[in-house]
């Protein structure tokens, strides 16, 4: 049962997350300006001080995800966004965070690099969210929207997951996803049962103080910490694994991408089947815990896979980790520049299909 | 028999860690004991740096959260503006605020972000072996300085109060030292007035303390206090630099 009387409306994917932000509890935001996703700032500066909420504009990133490291800390739900080159400098807060099992929300609403790069679209940063991106052996759950109603519903989700856990977890969009708009339902979120913060930071009041930390110096104790953080990120692989597939019954090729161009990839699925060529998509929306087990399943029965990405390289790793070893693996990458026209992947799917 | 010494409620019974001699176990006594006066152990929350006195956790009796090297003040900001009616400190080297942290460190001030910072300032990175620090006086000789800090290679010591001072978002800024009974009262005072004006409202409070660190100095502790007096308060001197009135918001 969701909300009875949800709102209907056509807006941004980057207000579209903002909303739902607002919608999930969250009143903290920090953040630092940078394009393509200044809309969800301006949204919540406007509208977080009338809901009694805060929005500190931070003079970094780096304070960014310390403001947030803090107030997470103290139970509350709290959230900061960026772009790539503001999401590597939160690495060493990420981190820490991971490490003293801290909930909180960062959205990389993602734009093209290395180093300054540019604002256009771009997956290259899934390395960096999925691989850790900061120092240690931790793991963030990662979301990949590709519509604008999942901009609001992952959203939802990446705060209730990221609790649930007491994880760090990241909403990975890029420059397409954030300023398209879309007609948006806005259905607010049902509360749901979440294990209760008595871990927080709130004063010592009635109970023996609470610590917060991550470092570990007793003989045996980091390793005892890690192997915890292990068998969360193993639940996660078990419990929290999101996909959708699509035409995959038949399929004799499958494209799997996710985001921004799962969305041009569908059209191109669509159009190889009027031409009569049988298939499907595979889009992972977790794309940390990644669907690896469904894509091994699916493997059994198809044999080509069609990666298809905005950067020269690197879901495709996971495929191919995931795939039977018998499966061949294709790739189809663009660098920052331009989007490729479903036409385009139509064009890569011909040649693999046989 | 009077009990003239008494450990302070929200110090725990265990031995500080710290080398004989060395201050951070005096500035951490004196910060519980206006914790223990002004009755506020369970709605404090204490923001640890990365430096010698990283273990915060293991004496204070209260609720603490550990930072990144030199993001103590944003995650105090952070917790502060999500508990708005807590009362929370930071603990911080003087590599941890007047190095890596600055950025943070005055742009928390600068928001006049109602918290206290306690600036740990013994001119040396303790905790990594004795390497140079912003506040590494000139001619001092430390691993990373064998010659002496020369101005024409490494600068100036940094004056974090003075520089504090100068923002409209400070409400009270004060330099003290622990190196004789007279200036330890003085200390005692300065940082209960910190944690008043947080608790009434006025803003952002610091206290800078000279400290001694004779391991890293190498000098005896008796030395190292020495040259506190000697050295460091010329340098860096003594005494409140601001103090905003209530009348001042009117
Ligand atoms: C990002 C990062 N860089 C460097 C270090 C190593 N490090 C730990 S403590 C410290 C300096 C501590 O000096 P200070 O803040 O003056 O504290 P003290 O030990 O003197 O009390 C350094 C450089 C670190 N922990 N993290
Ligand atoms: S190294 Fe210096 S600052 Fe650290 S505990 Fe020893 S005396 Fe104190
Ligand atoms: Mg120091």
């Amino acid at each position: 049962m969701g909300d009875q009387n949800p709102e209907k409306m056509l807006v941004k994917g980057n207000e579209a997350l903002a909303m739902a932000a607002i919608d999930a509890g969250c009143l903290l935001y920090f953040g630092y300006p940078i394009t393509p996703q200044n809309d969800i700032p301006e949204y919540l500066s406007k509208h977080l001080p009338p809901l009694g909420g805060e929005f500190i504009q931070a003079e970094s990133e780096i304070a960014s995800i310390n403001l947030l490291l803090g107030a997470s800390a103290t139970g509350k739900r709290a959230m900061t966004s960026s772009s790539s080159p503001g999401i590597s400098l939160m690495q060493e807060g990420i981190s820490y965070m991971a490490g003293s099992e801290l909930p909180g929300l960062i959205v990389n609403i993602s734009r093209s690099g290395p180093g300054l790069g540019g604002i256009s679209p771009s997956q290259g940063d899934y390395f960096q969210a999925t691989r850790g991106g900061g120092h240690g052996d931790y793991r963030m759950i990662v979301l990949a929207p590709s519509t604008i109603q999942e901009m609001y519903d992952l959203t939802i989700l990446a705060f209730d997951l990221s609790d649930k856990y007491r994880n760090p977890a990241m909403i990975l969009g890029d420059a397409l996803i954030g300023q398209m708009k879309e007609p948006l339902l806005r259905r607010r979120p049902e509360k749901i049962d979440l294990p209760p913060k008595d871990w927080a930071l709130t004063g010592a009041k009635g109970r023996k103080p609470n610590r917060l930390k991550s470092l570990y110096l007793q003989d045996g104790e980091l390793s005892e910490h890690n192997w915890k953080l292990y068998q969360k990120y193993e639940r996660m692989k078990r419990e929290e694994v999101r996909f959708e597939t699509l035409l995959t019954e038949d399929a004799k090729l499958v494209v799997a991408a996710f985001g921004s161009m799962a969305r041009v990839s569908k059209s191109s699925v669509e159009l190889a089947r009027e031409e009569g060529m049988k298939v499907g998509l595979f889009r992972p929306i977790t794309l940390f815990p990644y669907p690896e087990k469904a894509l091994h399943d699916l493997s059994k029965r198809v044999k080509r896979f069609l990666t298809v990405e905005l950067n020269t390289g690197q879901m495709v790793e996971d495929v191919k980790l995931s795939v039977d070893r018998d499966v061949e693996v294709y790739f189809y990458g663009r660098p920052p520049g331009s989007l490729p026209t479903p036409e385009e992947i139509l064009e890569e799917i011909r040649k693999y299909y046989g | 028999m009077e009990l003239v010494f008494k450990r302070p409620e929200c110090l725990i019974d265990v031995p500080f860690h710290f080398c004989p001699g060395c201050h951070h176990g005096i500035a951490h006594r004196l910060v519980a004991e206006a914790i223990d006066y002004f009755k506020i152990r369970e709605k404090t929350i204490g923001v640890a740096s990365v430096g010698c006195s990283v273990f915060m956790y293991d004496y204070f009796d209260i609720d603490v959260l550990e930072a990144p090297h030199g993001r103590a003040s944003a995650v105090a900001s952070g917790v502060k503006r999500a508990r708005k009616d807590r009362i929370v400190f930071t603990y911080q080297g003087d590599g941890d605020l007047g190095a890596i942290g600055i950025a943070e460190g005055i742009h928390t001030a600068n928001r006049g972000e109602n918290i206290t910072l306690i600036f740990a300032n013994n001119g040396i990175y303790g905790m990594t072996g004795g390497q140079m620090a912003p506040t590494t006086l000139l001619g001092q000789k430390t691993t990373t300085s064998p010659y002496g800090r020369d101005f024409t290679y490494d600068g100036y010591p940094i004056r974090m109060a003075e520089m504090l001072a100068t923002l409209e978002g400070s409400a009270f800024v004060a330099r003290v030292a622990v190196n004789n009974p007279a200036n330890l009262m003085k200390a005692k005072k300065a940082v209960r007035k910190a944690f008043q004006m947080q608790i009434e409202e006025m803003g952002f409070s610091f206290v800078e303390f000279l400290l001694a660190c004779p391991t890293n100095w190498g000098l005896s502790p008796l030395e190292a206090n020495r040259r506190v007096e000697e050295e460091m308060i010329p340098y860096f001197p003594l005494g409140i630099l601001k103090e905003r009135k209530m009348a001042d918001y009117l």
